[in-house]
C-alpha cells in the first residue's frame, strides 16, 4: 500500500519534470520575437475593441501602428487626438490633429412630420424591414425606426425617442466609432465634425425624391429647391439628386441657410442663441441690395467708358 | 420531407375565368422577371400595338416585354412597385384594341408542333415567356440545358399548393388541351423526354379534365400523377422528390438530376407564344380572401401593367374587413404597401386577409421543440439558422446551408413561440448568397 503511493508520487514527479524541461526548451527554441512597443501602444489604447479604426481590435491597431511607416492612415476615433498623441510619442512619429467628430442622424421624419401609411409587424430590424419594402411611410429614404443603430452602439450613445420614433445621439457619449453608420441600411447617419463648442449645421434629410413628392411624404423633407445653396456665401452647400448637403469643412456657421430653408430641413445645433430668422433675412436682403447697387454702378461706369471712348 | 398542412381555402374554385375590361392607362414594369431589368426600346409619343416589343432583355438572364394594350407611350420613368421600391415603368394611354399582325386570337387548337427546335426556342424567347410559378425565371434559359446535361423528365407543376389560389386550377379546367400541347412543345425542345403533370389530390376536377384532354389528344410519354396535398408540394425540389424520387444536392439545379419543372401557366404561355404568336401579355389571377362575399371572388384574365387598385375596383372594391392585401398566396405572397402598383407577368392573386388571420402574436423564446425543423421541407434547422443570424455568424450559416432555404414559410407557420424565423433567415440567406457569388467571381 505505502509502496504504491510512493511509486505513484515518484513517477508523476519525474514525468512532470521531464515535460517541464521539454516545454522550457521548446519555448526557448521557438520563441516568437514581438516588438515590445505593441504592448506599450496597446496599454494607452482605450480598450473598447469597437473596430471604429477599421482594425479587428485595439491590439490589431497597435500591431499595425508599430509596423506602419507613419500614422497618417490610422486614427482611433474613440481615444481621439489625446490617445493618438500618446501613441505617436511611444513610436516617435508625428501626427496631424483631427477635428473631433460626432454621429448625426439626417432624418427628421417624426410621426408628426411624416405620417405612417401602413403598419409593419415583421421582425424588429431595420435591415430586414429595408429588404422587405420601402417602409411604413411614403418616404423610401428615411429612418425605419427599428433601432439597428441603437443595437450597434457599444457606448450607449444612441437611444430611440418614443415620441418621434427617431434615434437620438448623446453627444457626450458618442465616440464617432462609426458602428451606427455601418448598421443603418438607409445610410442616414453620418459622422460630421463636432464644430466649435459643438455648434454645427446639417441637412436633416436624405430624400432624393422631387420636391412635391418629398413634401407630400414628409413635412420636414428637403425639397431640393436650392435656396440654401444660392444664399450660402461660403460655397459650402451643394444640391445633388434633389437633396442639399452642407460640407462641414467649409461651413462658417452663419445660419443663413437655416433661416431661408422653406421646410426647416436644415438644422443648427448647440448655438447659444435661438435663430433670429428675421434679422438674418434682413441681412441677406441688405447684402443683395448692396450687390445689386454695386452691379448697377459698375454697369453705369462701363457705359460711361464706352461713350467716352 | 417536412411540410405543413394549412387549410386550403380554395374559395374561388368555382368562379370561371373572366376577362378584365381595359383600364384607361397601364404602367408596364421593366422588372417583371428574375435577372436584369429589361431596357425600353420605345420613346415617349410612340404609338404601340398589342403585342409589340417595348423592351429588350437587359442581360443573358432577362426577358422581352411586350405592350399589353394599344395606345400612346406617355412616359418612361421610375414608379413605385408593390413594395414601394422604384422600378422603371412605361406608361401607355389606352386607345382602342389594335393587335399586331400575325397574332392568332381565335380559340382554335393548333396541334401541329413546329419541327425546328431552335425556331421554337426563339419564339419562346421572343414571346417574353417566363416561369409563372412564382420565380418568373426566363423560360428559354431553363428549356435550354447546358451541354452535357440531359433532361429525362419534364414535370408540369399543377399542384398549386398555396392556400386560396385557384388560377392554375381554373386554367387546367378550362384550357387543358392548350396546356398539354404546350407541354408537348417543351418535350420536343428538351429532346423528347417524358412528361408528368403533377396535381394535388384536392383538385379532382382538374385531374379529371387533364386526364380527359390527354386521352383525347393521345400524346405518348405523358401522364397525370396525383400528389398528396401538402404545402409546399409545388416547390421545385419537393416536386422532383415526389415525382421522380430524386433529391437535388445543395447548390445544384434540377437539371443535375435530369428534371425540368415548369408551371401549367408557363405551359399555356409557351403554347400561345409558339402556336399563336401571342407573347406573354396576359395571365390569370385570383381575387379572393377569407370572409369575402362570393360576389367579390373572381378569377380574372388580366393584361400586365393594370394597376392593382383598378382590378380591386372592378372586383367590387376593397372589402371592409381586409386588414392586409397580399399579392400572391398567404404563405409566400408579399403584402402590398402601394395599391397603385401594377400587375406583372407573375402576379397570381390579390388576397384580402382579415385582422384575425394576419395579426402577428408577440414573439416568445425558442424552447427547442424542433417543430420548425420537422416542418422544413429542405431539411434545415430554422431555429439554429435564426440564432446564427442574430449573432451574425455567416460561416456557421453557410455550413448549415442557409442558402438552400426556399423561403416557403413553414418554419414560421409552425413555430409555437411566434418567432419571425423566416424574416431573419431570408436576411442572412441574402448575405450568404452574396458572399458565395463574390467568391465564385474571384475564382
Amino acid at each position: 500500500m505505502t509502496n504504491t503511493i510512493i511509486w505513484t508520487v515518484v513517477i508523476l514527479s519525474l514525468l512532470g519534470l521531464v515535460l517541464a524541461l521539454m516545454l522550457f526548451f521548446i519555448a526557448k527554441k521557438f520563441r516568437v520575437e514581438e516588438d515590445p512597443r505593441i504592448d506599450e501602444v496597446e496599454k494607452v489604447m482605450p480598450g473598447a475593441n469597437c473596430g471604429g479604426c477599421g482594425f479587428a481590435g485595439c491590439r490589431a491597431f497597435a500591431d499595425a501602428a508599430v509596423k506602419a511607416p507613419n500614422l497618417d492612415s490610422q486614427f482611433c476615433p474613440v481615444g481621439g487626438n489625446e490617445v493618438m498623441k500618446k501613441v505617436a510619442a511611444i513610436l516617435g512619429y508625428e501626427i496631424q490633429e483631427k477635428a473631433p467628430q460626432v454621429a448625426v442622424v439626417r432624418c427628421n421624419g417624426s410621426c408628426e412630420n411624416r405620417p405612417r401609411t401602413n403598419e409593419y409587424d415583421g421582425a424588429a430590424s431595420c435591415r430586414i424591414k429595408a429588404a422587405l419594402y420601402s417602409g411604413d411611410t411614403l418616404c423610401p429614404f428615411g429612418c425605419l425606426g427599428c433601432g439597428d443603430c441603437v443595437a450597434a452602439c457599444q457606448f450607449g450613445a444612441l437611444s430611440m425617442d418614443p415620441e418621434t420614433g427617431l434615434p437620438v445621439v448623446d453627444e457626450s457619449k458618442c465616440t464617432a466609432c462609426g458602428s451606427c453608420v455601418k448598421a443603418c441600411p438607409k445610410h442616414i447617419i453620418e459622422l460630421r465634425n463636432k464644430g466649435p463648442r459643438g455648434m454645427r449645421m446639417f441637412v436633416s434629410c436624405v430624400n432624393k425624391d422631387k420636391g412635391p413628392v418629398a413634401k407630400k411624404a414628409c413635412a420636414a423633407a428637403c425639397i431640393g429647391c436650392g435656396l440654401c445653396a444660392k444664399t450660402c456665401t461660403h460655397d459650402a452647400i451643394t444640391v445633388t439628386d434633389n437633396v442639399a448637403y452642407i460640407d462641414f469643412t467649409k461651413c462658417k456657421l452663419c445660419r443663413e441657410c437655416e433661416a431661408v430653408c422653406p421646410t426647416g430641413a436644415i438644422h443648427g445645433v448647440n448655438f447659444p442663441k435661438p435663430l433670429d430668422r428675421e434679422g438674418i433675412k434682413k441681412r441677406i436682403a441688405d447684402r443683395k441690395a448692396k450687390a445689386a447697387e454695386l452691379a448697377a454702378a459698375a454697369k453705369e461706369a462701363e457705359k460711361k467708358e464706352v461713350t467716352n471712348g | 420531407m417536412g411540410g405543413v398542412h394549412p387549410n386550403d381555402s380554395k374559395l374561388a374554385r368555382e368562379c370561371r375565368i373572366e376577362t378584365l375590361p381595359l383600364p384607361p392607362v397601364v404602367y408596364v414594369s421593366m422588372a417583371q422577371h428574375l435577372g436584369a431589368p429589361a431596357k425600353p426600346v420605345v420613346t415617349v409619343g410612340d404609338f404601340v400595338k398589342v403585342g409589340q416589343v417595348i423592351a429588350e432583355p437587359g442581360g443573358f438572364i432577362s426577358a422581352y416585354v411586350h405592350s399589353p394594350v394599344s395606345g400612346t407611350v406617355k412616359s418612361i420613368g421610375p414608379r413605385k412597385d408593390l413594395a414601394g421600391n422604384f422600378q422603371t415603368h412605361v406608361e401607355i394611354a389606352v386607345e382602342g384594341d389594335v393587335w399586331m399582325d400575325g397574332i392568332d386570337r381565335s380559340d382554335k387548337l393548333v396541334k401541329e408542333i413546329p419541327e425546328d427546335r431552335e425556331e421554337i426556342l426563339k419564339k419562346i424567347q421572343m414571346g417574353g415567356v417566363v416561369g409563372l410559378g412564382g420565380a418568373t425565371f426566363p423560360a428559354h434559359v431553363k428549356l435550354n440545358p447546358p451541354a452535357g446535361k440531359v433532361a429525362e423528365c419534364l414535370i408540369l407543376n399543377g399542384t398549386e399548393c398555396e392556400p386560396f389560389l385557384t388560377s392554375d386550377h381554373r386554367i387546367m379546367l378550362e384550357r387543358p388541351r392548350e396546356i398539354l400541347v404546350g407541354a408537348a412543345i417543351m418535350q420536343k425542345v428538351l429532346g423528347g423526354c417524358r412528361c408528368v403533370v403533377g396535381i394535388e389530390e384536392n383538385k379532382p376536377e382538374a385531374i379529371a379534365a387533364m386526364r380527359a384532354a390527354l386521352s383525347e389528344l393521345g400524346f405518348p410519354d405523358m401522364s397525370v400523377q396525383v400528389l398528396k396535398k401538402k404545402y409546399p408540394q409545388g416547390g421545385e425540389k419537393q416536386l422532383i422528390d415526389a415525382v421522380m424520387h430524386r433529391q437535388v444536392r445543395s447548390g445544384g439545379l434540377p437539371i443535375d438530376v435530369g428534371a425540368v419543372v415548369q408551371n401549367v401557366g408557363t405551359s399555356l404561355a409557351v403554347y400561345e407564344a409558339v402556336q399563336k404568336n401571342k407573347p406573354l401579355i396576359t395571365n390569370v389571377l385570383t381575387v379572393t380572401g377569407d370572409d369575402v362575399p362570393v360576389s367579390m371572388q373572381h378569377n380574372y384574365l388580366f393584361r400586365i401593367g393594370m394597376p392593382l387598385s383598378y382590378i380591386i375596383g372592378v372586383a367590387g372594391g376593397r372589402p371592409q374587413q381586409a386588414a392586409k392585401i397580399i399579392s400572391g398566396g398567404p404563405m409566400m405572397g408579399k403584402a402590398i404597401s402601394n395599391l397603385e402598383a401594377t400587375t406583372v407577368k407573375g402576379t397570381s392573386a390579390i388576397l384580402y386577409l382579415s385582422e384575425d388571420q394576419t395579426r402577428r402574436q408577440e414573439a416568445g423564446y425558442c424552447i427547442r421543440c424542433g417543430r420548425c425543423a420537422d416542418a422544413c421541407p429542405m431539411g434545415l434547422e430554422p431555429f439554429l439558422l435564426y440564432r446564427l443570424t442574430r449573432v451574425a455568424d455567416l460561416d456557421g450559416l453557410e455550413k448549415n446551408a442557409v442558402q438552400d432555404c426556399i423561403e416557403c414559410g413553414c418554419c414560421l407557420y409552425s413555430c409555437p413561440a411566434n418567432i419571425p424565423l423566416l424574416d431573419y433567415i431570408r436576411q442572412s440567406k441574402g448575405q450568404v448568397l452574396g458572399i458565395i457569388r463574390s467568391r465564385n467571381v474571384k475564382k
